[in-house]
């Protein structure tokens, strides 16, 4: 059980110290109040607290004279001053007598929220350290990471191995193998779990609206912008950036991101304030970035920088029996949300699963199964229900007549096509090939897009 | 299971709730009506800040409602405080029956002056559920994925998840069965 943080809030004024209280209450901290310093000295002796808040301007013994009392007492007591206006000076003697930080009311919620959990941070900081270091070998996973083949085993080690590092992590995979939930669970593993992880989706971003998506903007930086926004990298302070489909972005951006991921430092547009933002990159795309590279799409300094410990993801045909673990889990899950009855899968859907080529990857399994369970009728999953399209490329898996290598590749080459509705990048990246030698293949053997 | 209300205060037009209302029953898996209230909230309103203090209207929701076992959570666009902060988005009573929402800093155009209708609608969601579940005894979950992760800023109501993790849906559960 989770050791619960104890605030006392200690301000003359009744409507303050009842807000505040009631704000921290629903972040699940234990709440004293005191109304003046002799009430807080009081509650002060009796009892231990991680964090005091303290309004400066008192009746009888004023903020300041309780903070220089309460330090005597413990030197490393935390304590925040809260003070109606705001003077330099108050601040510089504050900070000098030992005061955390001094904020001016009314408050920033976000400022406020921000000082207490980084203050908090702090303190428990030292107590998570030692929970690490005695950590079991085993990874958090996040509820929908599932599989126990060897390959998937492998790559758990491997987020094991990296999480409790900041090192830049690349990720690779089919679509739909799951990159993000391996980037959920390095952050999961790691010490900046409480901060959050900001994902932003590359291929999503008109270069238009990056810089301000990215970087964020002060008021007035542009017609529109009534409001100061803070940008993803700066959200991610603390935590992690997960950079999805890092493949898809223009040079221009590129060179941003770069320098952004060297310095981790940026302005928000408008600003000329330096904002330096403490964050952990994760990238991941299903692009060969070797490949863009050599083509020159693709930067090489950024591709070094990113590509420090990589972690490839297998397709899903490549992971054995985690196929019926999976769909055990999705059928569970849709069943309970649509509240049906059904409890498991018949032989024949059990084999056609794990037959099944699924170029789709683990997405695909799960949209058949949601499928599945929106027409099945009985309390088992069966080959029927499983989608209309799944059950046509079963069909078209014809045993093999030809016994030349020729004959076999050209058909195998044909299929895939198909299957990709003829996207070149896509077959030759399945079939493990670069687009020169699959448009040779083509030739060769005349395909055309309507055989 | 007695269907949470949510209450337009002093709204006509409440196409926005109507449009979500799918949504928050998916995730949270609880009925959901709309019942609108007209109360004077001008009680409230705060000459020199501008705004309307939250805490306040919350206690005129109280005096005004009829509904004995229901939970309620008001809708209003007006922008809200509490004293010692300069906003807030919203404010429950810690397990309690009622809740405040505020639509005011949800627009997207309030911050870049771009409307943006799916994001409101997100973030309208994410608001409802957040301050519905103080109403059920929550308090601030460490999961950012969680709709009950803390966001004192609109950046942090977009980062954070849309539905409750597994243990907060576990706690709502066990008060609906009691």
């Amino acid at each position: 059980m989770e050791k619960k943080n104890k605030l006392l809030i200690v301000d003359d004024e009744e409507i303050v110290r009842q807000s505040l209280k009631a704000w921290f209450l629903e972040d699940g901290y234990e709440i004293d109040i005191a109304e003046d310093a002799e009430a807080a000295l009081r509650l002060y002796e009796k009892n231990k607290y991680d964090l005091i808040l303290l309004d400066i301007k008192m009746p009888g013994m004023s903020g300041m004279d309780l903070l220089i009392k309460l330090k005597e007492f413990d030197p490393d007591a935390i304590i925040i001053l809260i003070t109606a206006y705001a003077s330099v000076s108050s601040a510089v003697k504050a900070l000098k007598n030992g005061a955390y930080d001094y904020i001016t009311k009314p408050i920033d919620p976000d400022e406020l929220s921000h000082v207490v959990k980084n203050a908090l941070n702090q303190k428990n900081l030292k107590d998570e350290n030692i929970q690490l270091k005695t950590s079991i070998d085993e990874i958090i996973k996040p509820e929908n990471l599932i599989g126990d083949s060897p390959k998937m085993k492998e790559v758990y080690s491997l987020i094991h191995t990296v999480s409790q590092t900041d090192t830049t992590v690349l990720i690779l995979g089919d679509s739909g193998t799951g990159k993000e939930l391996v980037a959920k669970a390095i952050h999961l593993n790691s010490k900046r779990k409480y901060f959050p992880l900001v994902t932003v989706n590359c291929g999503a971003l008109p270069e238009s609206i990056l810089e301000s998506e990215l970087f964020g903007h002060e008021k007035g930086a542009f017609t529109g912008a009534h409001y100061k926004r803070k940008g993803k990298f700066e959200m991610a302070n603390g935590g992690t950036i997960f950079l999805d489909e890092i493949g898809t972005i223009s040079h221009k951006v590129q060179i941003e991101l770069l320098r952004v991921i060297e310095t981790k430092e940026f302005m928000r547009v408008g600003g000329s304030e330096t904002i330096k933002s403490d964050f952990r990159v994760i990238a991941a795309t299903n692009e060969n970035l070797q490949n863009l590279v050599n083509s020159g799409q693709f930067r090489e300094d950024l591709y070094y920088r990113l590509n420090v410990f990589n972690i490839q993801l297998p397709p899903l045909r490549e992971r054995g029996d985690d196929v019926i673990l999976l769909a055990d889990y999705f059928l569970n899950k849709f069943s309970s949300a649509m509240n049906k009855k059904i409890s498991s899968f018949d032989e024949e859907a059990i084999k056609f699963m794990q037959d099944y080529y699924w170029p789709g990857n683990v997405r695909e399994l799960e949209n058949a199964i949601e499928r599945a369970v929106v027409v099945c009728h009985k309390d088992k999953i069966t080959l029927d229900d499983l989608p209309f399209k799944v059950i046509k490329n079963v069909k078209e898996e014809e045993p093999l007549t030809e016994r030349s290598l020729e004959a076999i590749e050209k058909k195998h080459i044909e299929k895939i096509l198909s299957e990709n509705n003829w996207n070149i990048s896509k077959s030759a990246e399945e079939l493990q090939i670069d687009r020169v030698t699959l448009y040779n293949k083509i030739k060769k053997y005349g395909l055309r897009k309507n055989n | 299971m007695t269907p949470v209300i949510l209450a337009p205060i002093n709204i006509d037009n409440h196409f926005l709730l109507d449009e979500i209302i799918p949504e928050l029953e998916y995730i949270s898996k609880i009925k959901f009506i709309i019942k609108p209230l007209n109360i004077d909230i001008s009680k409230a309103f705060s000459e020199e800040r501008g705004q309307y203090h939250s805490t306040i209207i919350l206690k005129l929701m109280l005096e005004n409602l009829n509904e004995e076992n229901s939970k309620v959570v008001g809708i209003v666009k007006n922008d809200l405080f509490i004293p010692v902060l300069t906003y807030v988005f919203g404010e429950a009573q810690l397990d309690g029956k009622c809740s405040l929402v505020s639509l005011f800093r949800l627009h997207e155009e309030f911050y870049s002056g771009n409307s943006d209708k799916n994001l409101l609608k997100q973030r309208t969601i994410k608001e409802i559920l957040h301050e519905l579940g103080h109403n059920f005894g929550l308090i601030h979950c460490k999961d950012w994925e969680c709709v009950m992760h803390s966001s004192s800023s609109i950046e942090e109501v977009d980062i954070k998840g849309i539905k409750y993790c597994k243990s907060c849906i576990q706690i709502i559960n066990k008060k609906l069965k009691s």
